[in-house]
C-alpha cells in the first residue's frame, strides 16, 4: 500500500484537520504516514494545503507533485492542483464553491456539495468533513469505522461536535461509494 | 509509550525534556516558532523555565550562563538567528560548555525567505564564529529520528563539553509523522559535572573562561580541544541505503532530501536503475570512511543539497578524483521532487 494525497482549499474550511485525521487514521491501522502542511508567507483566508504520504513500509518523500488524490474544497486549489494528480487517481472536488468540474478524463471525480450537506446536517463548517468522507468511500484507504474513532479523539474537548461530524463524515462516505462503483462499472 | 503524530519542532522540544533539560532560552524566528511554542507550553508543567529573551544574542549567552552552572539547556533558532549567536557558539566551544542548538535551517542569505533550505551547512560543520573551534553536528531525516537525536545531543554535548548542533529544514520541522519516545530521565539523574560553576563553599573555584592571553597556553588549549573534536569519531553515524550490492549511481544525501532521494531511488529501481543511497547523519564528524569505501562500488557519485554545492565540497575530498561526482542543487525554499532526481540519476546512466 502506497498513497499520496495532496487536501486544500482556503485558511479555515478544515483541510488541515481533515490531512491529519487521515494521518491518525493510517497510524491506527498501523501503517507509515507522513503529514506535510504546505507553509508560506499565508494570510489568514489565503489557500492552504496539505499533503499525506501513507505506506505499509517507511515513508521516503513526504512531497508529491503526482498525487493519487486529491481532495479541493475550492476553485483556486482545483486550478493549481488539478494536472498534478496521476493518471488513474481520484479528485473529490466540492461543488458548492466550485463552479467547474474537473476537465481531466483519465481520473475518478467524486463531485460532493460539501457546504450544502454539511448545511442540512447542522452546520456549513463540517463541509471539509463530508469531502473527507467522500474520499473515503472511494478509495477505503482507511476504514470508516478507525476515522471515527479519530474524530471522537479530534473532538474530545467539544463532545457535541462529534456527532454532527460523524453524519457529515458518513453521508459524504455514503456519495463517494456511490460515486466510485457508478465510475467502476 | 504510545506512538503519536507530532511535528517535528514538536518532536524536537518533547525530546529535549525527556532528556532531562528544563531551560529553554530563545527567540521567535520562523520556521521553528513550534519549538518555542511547544517549550512555553511544556516547560513550566514540569518545573522548567522557558524564556523569551530579548534578541538571539541574549538567548545564546544565557544558555552559556546556565550550561556554566552546570545545567542541561538548549535553544533553537532558524538560520539569521543561528548567525545572531554565533559569537556565544564560539565562547561557548571555547570554555567547553555543553549545549544543545537546533537550528531549522531556512534560505539565505541575509533574511532570505522562510521555506526549506540546507545552505548552513558549511556554517553548521566549519566553525560559524570566529576561532578554531568545532561543534557536533546532526541531522535528521525523519521526526522520529529528531527526536532521537535531540536526546542523544544532550549526552553528547555532556560528554564533550561542547556545543552540539541538530540541523534540520523547515520540512523536518514542520512534517508530522509518529514518533515515540523510547527513555527518559529527570535532571536528579543525570551525572554530575563537578567542573560547573555552582557556588565553592567547600572547594576549590571552578574557572568557567574563553580568554587566554599568555598564547602558550592558549596554543595548548588549542591543541586540547583539536584532540577533542579528532575524539569525537567515534560519534560518526551514517545510513547505507540500497548498497549491497555495486551500483551505477551513488546518491549522497542528508536529511530531508535524503528521503526524497529515498523515493527516487525505489521507482528507479523498479525500472532496473542501479542506484542506492549513502546518508551521512553526523556532518560534523563526517563518515568519510564510510562513503570511501562506498564509493569504491559506485560508478559515479551525484550529491543533491538544498544549496548550491555545500557538502558537495566534502564529497569531493573525500572521492578525492576518484569517480565522477556531480551536483543536483535547489535554493531559496524550492525542494526538489523525487521525478527531479530521477532525471538527474537517468542522465547519469545514459552519460
Amino acid at each position: 500500500m502506497y498513497s499520496e494525497i495532496i487536501m486544500a482549499g482556503f485558511g479555515g474550511q478544515g483541510v488541515l484537520l481533515i490531512g491529519k485525521m487521515l494521518a491518525y487514521a493510517g497510524m491506527k491501522a498501523g501503517n507509515e504516514v507522513t503529514w506535510m502542511p504546505a507553509y508560506g508567507p499565508e494570510m489568514r483566508g489565503g489557500t492552504c494545503n496539505c499533503t499525506i504520504v501513507m505506506s505499509d513500509k517507511p515513508v521516503g518523500s513526504p512531497i508529491t507533485r503526482s498525487p493519487h488524490a486529491l481532495i479541493v474544497l475550492n476553485l483556486p486549489s482545483l486550478d493549481k492542483f488539478e494536472a498534478s494528480v496521476r493518471p488513474g487517481g481520484v479528485i473529490v472536488v466540492n461543488t458548492s464553491l466550485i463552479n467547474r468540474l474537473p476537465r481531466r478524463t483519465d481520473v475518478t471525480v467524486i463531485p460532493v456539495a460539501a457546504n450544502e450537506i454539511a448545511q442540512e446536517a447542522g452546520t456549513p463548517k463540517a463541509a471539509n468533513m463530508v469531502a473527507f468522507g467522500a474520499y473515503l468511500g472511494a478509495t477505503g484507504i482507511a476504514d470508516l469505522a478507525v476515522v471515527k474513532d479519530v474524530l471522537a479523539d479530534t473532538f474530545a474537548s467539544r463532545p457535541k461536535l462529534i456527532g454532527l461530524n460523524q453524519t457529515c463524515l458518513d453521508r459524504g462516505y455514503e456519495i463517494g461509494k456511490a460515486c466510485a462503483a457508478q465510475a467502476r462499472s | 509509550m504510545a506512538k503519536k503524530l507530532m511535528k517535528g519542532c514538536e518532536a524536537i522540544g518533547e525530546a529535549a525534556i525527556h532528556a532531562g533539560c528544563r531551560l529553554f532560552f530563545g527567540y521567535p524566528i520562523t520556521p521553528q516558532n513550534e519549538i518555542p511554542e511547544y517549550m512555553s507550553a511544556r516547560l513550566p508543567q514540569v518545573g522548567g523555565v522557558f524564556l523569551q529573551a530579548e534578541s538571539e544574542v541574549a538567548a545564546s549567552n544565557m544558555l552559556y550562563g546556565a550550561a556554566g552552572a552546570g545545567c542541561r539547556v538548549f535553544t533553537s533558532s532558524s538560520s539569521p538567528g543561528i548567525s545572531l549567536m554565533a559569537e556565544a557558539i564560539s565562547y561557548i566551544a571555547g570554555a567547553e560548555l555543553p549545549v544543545v542548538i537546533v537550528n531549522i535551517m531556512r534560505g539565505g542569505p541575509g533574511l532570505g525567505g522562510i521555506l526549506p533550505s540546507q545552505s548552513d551547512y558549511f556554517q553548521a560543520t566549519k566553525g560559524g564564529g570566529h576561532g578554531d573551534y568545532r561543534v557536533l553536528v546532526l541531522a535528521p531525516s525523519t521526526v522520529q529520528e529528531a527526536a532521537d537525536l535531540t536526546q542523544d545531543a544532550f549526552d553528547l554535548a555532556d560528554h564533550y563539553r561542547n556545543p552540539v548542533m541538530v540541523v534540520g529544514d523547515g520540512l523536518i520541522g514542520q512534517m508530522m509523522e509518529p514518533v515515540e519516545f523510547k527513555r527518559s530521565i529527570s535532571p536528579e539523574e543525570l551525572p554530575a559535572k563537578p567542573w560547573a560553576t555552582t557556588g565553592c563553599s567547600d572547594r576549590k573555584p571552578n574557572i568557567i573562561n574563553s580568554l587566554f592571553l599568555n598564547p602558550e597556553e592558549l596554543e595548548a588549549h588549542n591543541w586540547h580541544l583539536h584532540r577533542k573534536y579528532q575524539d569525537m569519531a567515534r560519534e560518526i553515524r551514517w545510513e547505507s541505503w540500497k548498497l549491497e550490492e555495486p551500483v551505477d549511481v551513488l546518491i549522497v544525501a542528508y536529511g530531508t532530501v535524503a528521503r526524497i532521494c529515498k523515493t527516487a531511488i525505489d521507482t528507479l529501481r523498479a525500472r532496473g536503475v542501479k542506484v542506492g543511497l549513502f546518508r551521512p547523519i553526523s556532518l560534523f564528524p563526517y563518515p568519510s570512511e564510510q562513503l570511501s569505501q562506498a564509493v569504491e562500488k559506485a560508478g559515479k557519485v551525484l550529491v543533491t543539497e538544498l544549496s548550491t554545492g555545500q557538502m558537495l565540497e566534502d564529497v569531493q575530498a573525500i572521492v578525492a578524483g576518484r569517480k565522477p561526482v556531480s551536483f543536483y542543487g535547489r535554493v531559496g525554499g524550492m525542494v526538489m521532487s523525487p521525478e527531479e532526481i530521477e532525471r538527474e540519476v537517468d542522465k547519469l546512466v545514459a552519460s
